[in-house]
């Protein structure tokens, strides 16, 4: 692609759709890309066939909306296109960026004079025995089985963790037809209860809430608030799982097995930071974010020229906040490229400020539920495997810490954990919990570093059909 | 390893209550093989939708360990739905399913075959 796009916006999820819909408002000539092969991100994640015959998911109305809003919108939506690399070349000021994607006809190169990463975020994963096996699922995968393929996780399904996604995914099932064989909370009822007074600020999704718990009692699915999943056990495949009490120092205590076909398991999200290292955007950890989060100023702009942040992915504020992120980024992108008046500008960002602070409320309880819980982590066995690509074990990396690793790419040298093919993404979040365990700060933990290939996309396809006599051979230099 | 399986029948099927209750009309069933074997999909399945439907969730042994390993973020992040189809490796997860494409375990050298 030769065309220069103004903006080319990375995920097509509430944010970053909701921005290229703005942009496009704006005048800008905007390419958004997606990994999936439609727009609405995890939350308004399309069904793989319409009209869909699964369960009601209560986000499949607006998700259509945003999706024919952004069909409408005049913005290049590519979608199934994997990203897996990004340069900036140019003025230091005014850069041009150039997205490498891998799409379904292919290699393509995407030009633009701004880049907005709406990537939303990863789910946190802390690694249990038995994790690996078959029929284990994140509560994101559980959400994109059920709203997208509508196919059920298992019969009798374990769902497990922390946060509203565990009674989203257990009203799916319900709703599926499938059972739920337990919902196992790390958070104590406490928990949920302190964070009632900021929910008021959204009564519907409150009352939601609400209305599937008192649906899992119908269904008499029991409800375990302050446990934790101690052990999966199957041999190729799930077959019961064990939990218990959870204490502070993270043992589970009081231990028993309950059968179950499947789990469905996350420990909170964080935002999706790749891009961010890739380029060298300054980043700060804070929890109350989710974790790592880009610097931003009060238009979402990162602290590289040009490059900006909008969504979870710029720190978790939810479905609700995101939407108004990805349009003051848009607004913001717009002045830059100065195509609207610095007057436009200020009464556009003033009504999004004051819609954003009203939406960021319910947001912050929920991030605040998604946070790192590194005690998750202290008292795992050291069999367990905690970088599936790669098998390592959690002695492995219990042992490479004590032996003086400070930091997650010293861990990564020293054992391979983060090096496989998911980039780090799974077990980037249980590796640091282990190194935070032996105090250290995440701040001196860091982040494993980004390189492209930022997603694996196959040798064949970069170097196509290929002969030796293809390559030109420069002229022998005169004896 | 369990018999061909056939989608509609209630008993044999993952899919969701709609979907097995037989209202999928306008979905047009086919069949693809993996590892030889015959799967039921649905139209717009992916290779792992149609798998798990029909539970087959074990897709291949991981590297070093060689434990079974099956679809997990089922969102083309954690690579561990990796398989071969018709020579190529891809993700089951987000490969949309056709009919008579072969799959097949992602086999590394020196590793055993799923069987």
């Amino acid at each position: 692609m030769t065309e220069l796009f103004d903006l080319t916006i990375l995920g097509a999820g509430p944010a970053g759709a909701e921005a290229a819909i703005e942009a496009s408002n704006w005048g800008l000539r905007v390419a958004v890309l997606d990994e999936a092969s439609a727009a609405g991100g995890q939350v308004y994640r399309a069904p793989q066939f319409e009209p869909r015959t699964g369960p009601v998911d209560p986000h499949h109305a607006e998700g259509n909306a945003l999706r024919e809003r952004l069909e409408r919108s005049g913005a290049t939506f590519l979608r199934s296109h994997r990203v897996w690399d990004i340069s900036m070349s140019g003025q230091r000021e005014t850069p041009q960026y150039t997205v490498s994607t891998m799409g379904p006809s292919g290699l393509t190169e995407i030009q633009s004079r701004a880049l907005l990463v709406a990537t939303g975020v990863t789910e946190r994963f802390y690694a249990r025995p038995g994790w690996t096996l078959p029929g284990v699922i994140g509560l994101g995968a559980a959400t994109a089985m059920l709203k997208s393929a509508q196919v059920l996780p298992g019969r009798n399904v374990v769902v497990a963790g922390v946060g509203p996604l565990l009674s989203l995914v257990a009203h799916l099932i319900i709703q599926g037809g499938g059972k739920v064989a337990a919902v196992v909370d790390v958070s104590p009822l406490s928990e949920w209860l302190g964070h009632v007074p900021a929910m008021m600020s959204r009564p519907d999704l409150l009352a939601r809430g609400a209305k599937w718990q008192l649906e899992l009692a119908a269904h008499r699915v029991p409800v375990y608030r302050g446990y934790d999943i101690s052990r999966i056990i199957g041999t190729t495949e799930v077959a019961a799982v064990e939990l218990g009490k959870l204490k502070k120092d993270g043992t589970v205590v009081d231990r028993f097995q309950i059968e179950a076909d499947a789990v469905c398991m996350s420990y909170g999200l964080t935002p999706a930071t790749e891009v961010f290292r890739l380029l060298g955007a300054d980043q700060v950890f804070n929890e109350e974010c989710g974790g790592w989060v880009p610097v931003l100023d009060d238009c979402q702009r990162t602290t590289v020229p040009a490059l900006y942040a909008a969504g979870d992915g710029a720190g978790l504020l939810g479905a609700a906040a995101a939407p108004l992120t990805g349009a003051l980024a848009s607004l913001a992108v717009a002045f830059d490229l100065e195509r609207i008046s610095p007057a436009d500008f200020a009464r556009s960002k003033t009504g999004l400020d004051a819609k954003l602070r009203r939406a960021a409320k319910f947001g912050r309880a929920m991030a605040k539920m998604a946070r790192p819980r590194p005690a998750l982590m202290a008292a795992i066995p050291d069999s367990t495997v905690v970088c599936r690509c790669e098998d390592i074990t959690a002695g492995e990396l219990k042992q490479t810490i004590q032996a003086g690793a400070k930091n997650i790419n010293a861990l990564k040298f020293a054992t391979r954990c983060g090096m496989g093919p998911c980039g780090g993404r799974v077990c980037g979040e249980a590796a640091a919990a282990m190194l935070e365990c032996h105090g250290i700060k995440r701040s001196e933990i860091q982040q494993f570093t980004a390189r492209p290939p930022l997603r694996p996309i196959l040798l064949a396809d970069v170097t196509r059909d290929f002969e030796y006599s293809d390559i030109p051979l420069p002229e022998p230099a005169p004896a | 390893m369990k018999a061909p399986l056939e989608h509609g029948n209630k008993a044999v099927s993952l899919r969701t209550e709609g979907e097995s209750a037989g209202t999928s009309e306008g979905r047009n069933s086919f069949i693809f093989s993996f590892n030889d074997r015959d799967v039921a999909a649905l139209e717009g399945d992916t290779i792992g939708s149609a798998l798990w439907a029909s539970e087959c969730k074990e897709l291949r042994r991981s590297p070093r360990a060689g434990g079974p390993r099956g679809m997990f973020c089922v969102m083309g992040v954690c690579q561990e739905c990796v398989v071969r189809v018709n020579g190529r490796l891809c993700t089951a997860c987000n490969t949309p399913a056709r009919p008579g494409m072969e799959v097949r375990t992602f086999v590394l050298d020196g590793q055993k075959d799923l069987k």
